[in-house]
């Protein structure tokens, strides 16, 4: 297994690598630049802005004195907020990211796997049906349609949560956290289902129904271990989602996470901005991967001895 | 039936749980706090380094220039200066400080605080973008561009610890507006210096902890993308007459989310209203939607260099074309006024004598004299906007327009910003979307944009007569022979039509009926010790 994991260390240095040159050079190809504003500023002034910020020296040599940087960690000033590293907004915005991933993942496990697998036992059933209809609405429907939705009812007319905010007022974690993990929660509860009926059809399974256990410990001990390994496989990259995708929820909530400052990045052409928090939203990619990768390990003895 | 019992009492108890018990508008009335909707996220809070609206209200209410913006628009308030004399012939101006001005950690504020601030923005590498706020100085231009190293040759200097006397190249009468502009704004000598050089743009001087200014607020906390709180100065010249004693500024770039939090009580005063709401809540007649005057004209500027619109007429026969009034009040719908001029009427007092019709005819004989006559032969005409869905409706509206008054075919080609931005600046396009708002009180702002060799002119165009009108202007003392001067100019302008003006600006945002002592004005500059909470 260490093996493995090496193996896949060895091959994400390049990739990441790869994408930060990738990135730098896509970037200063797309027209328009930092401190290109409506109100245009005299050349003298622009000309001592590219000097501050290294954009007079010739492309390559700025490529370099990047790399040479990011290979020591340091990913620059950001351009759009003089004073500010792109380091302390990656690190300020993130645990916010990741709390709300979090909660969101949370919720998507506790309503997709109680579906999902509800679904499974009672297959055929209005059980079945419902809970798997809701879960296609549910991945049809965009978070920035939902998020309103909800605040509308919850907020504005029941007036039991806050409308926006993040660790501002009571409650105000709890429809982002649904929001965000509404679509998810969709999915899981269709791979689980899918998971469950494949594993209650096992041999084992009615080797343990056989010898009279109950129908609860049967599906508790027995069959979710197998049902879910679909689920965790889909985590990985779920999380990595959860945290480069919550940009809208973020929005729509007023939420001060990484989401918000990537896209808004890209919009005023933040170069070292963008480079920064794309190298670290691909390692993260490949790391959540990593995890759900072993966790699989870890669950499906023929996945470990093909390993 | 037990469980089901009991399932809803918890969803019961967690509902009540999560219910806040006070909102923060309410909260706010008791404790004088100010929940305010301030649009982006700040670039910084360095009155030397940021351009921008949202920095434009953190800086005036931490910061204190020689004068303030007078809240009830006209002429501006004392702030640092408590008074100041002007020569004779216009071009020496002698403040004197309030000798009750302090910086926040309590240091005697003097003129030479002013001198040093004044080079620091000046500082070629400092890398500001608004040092020709101060261009009207002597020698500052010079200085700025590196022609001069001598800052003593500017035309700035400290009397003594509470007189200031500056020089200026012209008799300039709206110097005294320029100066309650945050880019004129002292910073802290010592504090500067200790986290950085003169020229540093990323010292840590503007974080909390470090920040030292001389308003009537300071900075408590900031949190990026969440909110920045200032608190009341205690060392303020003018502290006994501040009644807030906080301000939460949001940073809530999403119109939709502000407009909910002002619904539920998140907000007293938001950045702006949603575009869709906005004819909504005039019907419902909303007590408090506000729609007032601002300094701000949306117009289509015209690539001049074109080879088919450089023709005047060509340019004229697109401006008379179009029916302002029915865009202002079927398109935008938002109280705007249709324009017939570059500069807002009412700007300090002077009113543009400009008008541009409308009539189809006479832009269709126009168009005809130009050699297109019902528009046929006429090249596919393109309009130039940035992404935004009201942009997107006018420039429907005026494609509509052009082709059923004119007879020409129009395309739309809609750009992100920044892309949009680098087309309009290397000329690579026909007709662009445009706005401009003035940064001070005068209508130099807008029409010394429109001269040959400004970087914001953008259309190529350039006309002597109306650079000489210009320049006459700036180099009068007498405001009547100057608005004289400029109204010319003007009238050149919109004869020549190398802009097309659509609509005035108005400023529309929702304000709790609790907030007083705010008032409607040209700039939309609401100093915080005027604010204050009351039901």
């Amino acid at each position: 297994m260490l093996q493995v994991i090496l193996k896949r260390i060895a091959i994400a240095i390049p990739v990441i690598l790869v994408v930060a040159s990738v990135t730098f050079f896509l970037v200063r190809m797309a027209p328009g630049g930092p401190f290109d504003a409506e109100k245009v500023v005299p050349p003298q002034v622009m000309k001592n802005l590219n000097a501050v910020y290294n954009l007079d020296a010739p492309l390559i040599i700025q490529y370099r004195d990047y790399m040479f940087n990011l290979i020591q960690g340091d990913f620059g000033p950001s351009f759009r907020y003089p004073g500010r590293s792109v380091t302390e907004m990656i690190f300020t915005g993130l645990p916010v990211t990741f709390e709300l991933a979090f909660y969101a993942i949370i919720v998507a496990m506790i309503i997709g796997i109680l579906a999902g697998v509800v679904a499974a036992v009672k297959r055929n059933t209005v059980l079945d049906y419902i809970p798997m209809t809701i879960a296609m609405i549910g991945i049809c429907m965009p978070t920035f349609l939902l998020g309103p939705l909800l605040v509308l009812y919850f907020g504005i007319h029941l007036e039991v949560l806050p409308v926006s905010g993040w660790d501002s007022l009571a409650g105000d974690k709890i429809l982002p956290s649904i929001t965000l993990g509404a679509a998810y929660a969709a999915y899981i509860a269709r791979l689980s289902r899918g998971g469950m009926l494949e594993t209650l059809s096992q041999d084992y399974i009615r080797t343990a129904r056989a010898k009279g256990l109950p129908e609860y410990q049967v599906i508790i001990k027995h069959a979710l271990q197998g049902g879910l390994v679909p689920v965790v496989s889909f985590l990985g990259p779920a999380t990595a989602g959860l945290i480069g995708g919550s940009f809208v929820v973020e929005t729509i909530f007023q939420i001060p996470g990484l989401g918000r400052f990537y896209v808004e990045a890209a919009f005023n052409r933040d170069y070292t901005m963008i480079l920064g928090t794309t190298i670290f939203f691909s390692t993260l990619i490949i790391f959540f991967n990593l995890l759900s990768d072993i966790a699989v390990l870890l669950m499906n003895p023929r996945a470990r001895s093909e390993a | 039936m037990k469980n089901q019992y009991l399932s809803y009492f918890f969803i019961l108890i967690f509902i009540v749980a999560c219910s806040p018990s006070i909102s923060p508008v309410d909260d706010g009335l008791e404790k004088q706090i100010l929940h305010y909707g301030n649009g982006t996220e700040p670039q910084g809070l360095d009155p030397h380094i940021v351009t921008g609206v949202p920095e434009h209200h953190l800086l005036i209410s931490m910061c204190e220039g020689l004068t303030i913006a007078n809240p009830k628009g006209g002429e501006n308030l004392p702030g640092v200066a408590e008074s100041w004399q002007i020569s004779e012939d216009g071009k020496t101006y002698t403040f004197f400080l309030n000798k009750a001005a302090k910086w926040s950690n309590g240091d005697q504020l003097v003129a030479e605080d002013f001198v040093w601030s004044w080079e620091r923005i000046l500082t070629p590498s400092l890398g500001s973008q608004y040092p020709d706020m101060l261009y009207y100085l002597e020698g500052a231009a010079d200085f700025h561009q590196s022609k001069i190293s001598d800052f003593s040759l500017v035309g700035v200097k400290a009397i003594n610890e509470h007189v200031l006397e500056v020089q200026l190249n012209n008799p300039t009468p709206f110097f005294i507006k320029l100066l309650s502009h945050y880019s004129t704004y002292p910073v802290h000598k010592k504090t500067v210096l200790q986290h950085g050089t003169i020229d540093d743009r990323n010292g840590q001087w503007t974080r909390p902890g470090n920040f030292v200014c001389n308003g009537p607020m300071n900075l408590k906390t900031w949190e990026l993308n969440k909110q920045i709180i200032v608190e009341k100065n205690p060392t303020y010249w003018d502290a006994q007459n501040v009644k807030l004693n906080q301000i939460i500024f949001y940073p809530v770039s999403n119109e939709s989310t502000e407009d909910r939090m002002f619904r539920a009580g998140q907000l007293h005063v938001t950045n702006v209203v949603p575009l869709e709401k906005c004819p909504v809540y005039i019907e419902a007649k909303n007590p408090n939607l506000k729609i007032e005057p601002y300094m701000g004209t949306y117009f289509y500027r015209v690539n001049t260099l074109h080879p088919v619109l450089k023709d005047k007429k060509i340019r004229q026969a697109l401006a008379y074309a179009l029916n302002r009034t029915q865009i202002v009040e079927k398109v935008s719908k938002c109280g705007q006024q249709a324009a017939y001029s570059f500069t807002p009427p009412g700007s300090a007092g002077y009113e543009p004598e400009t008008e541009v019709p409308f009539n189809p005819e006479l832009a269709r004989s126009l168009l005809a004299e130009a050699g297109y006559e019902g528009g046929k032969n006429f090249p596919m005409l393109e309009i130039l906007f940035n992404t935004q869905e009201g942009h997107r409706k006018i420039a429907l509206a005026v494609q509509q327009m052009w082709q059923e008054n004119l007879g020409i075919s129009v395309q739309l080609v809609n750009q992100d910003w920044k892309v949009y931005l680098a087309r309009e600046m290397t000329g690579d396009f026909q007709i662009s979307r445009a706005g401009w708002i003035g940064d001070y009180e005068d209508p130099n702002t807008f029409l010394d944009t429109l001269r040959p060799n400004r970087g914001n002119n953008k259309t190529g165009w350039e006309n002597k007569e109306y650079d000489r009108l210009v320049e006459l202007a700036n180099k009068t003392g007498d405001q009547t022979k100057r608005y004289e001067y400029l109204n010319e100019a003007e009238k050149i302008l919109i004869d020549e039509m190398p802009i097309i003006p659509i609509y005035t600006y108005v400023r529309q945002y929702q304000l709790s009926s609790d907030v007083k002592g705010w008032y409607p004005n040209l700039l939309d500059s609401h100093h915080p010790k005027f604010i204050y909470l009351e039901r």
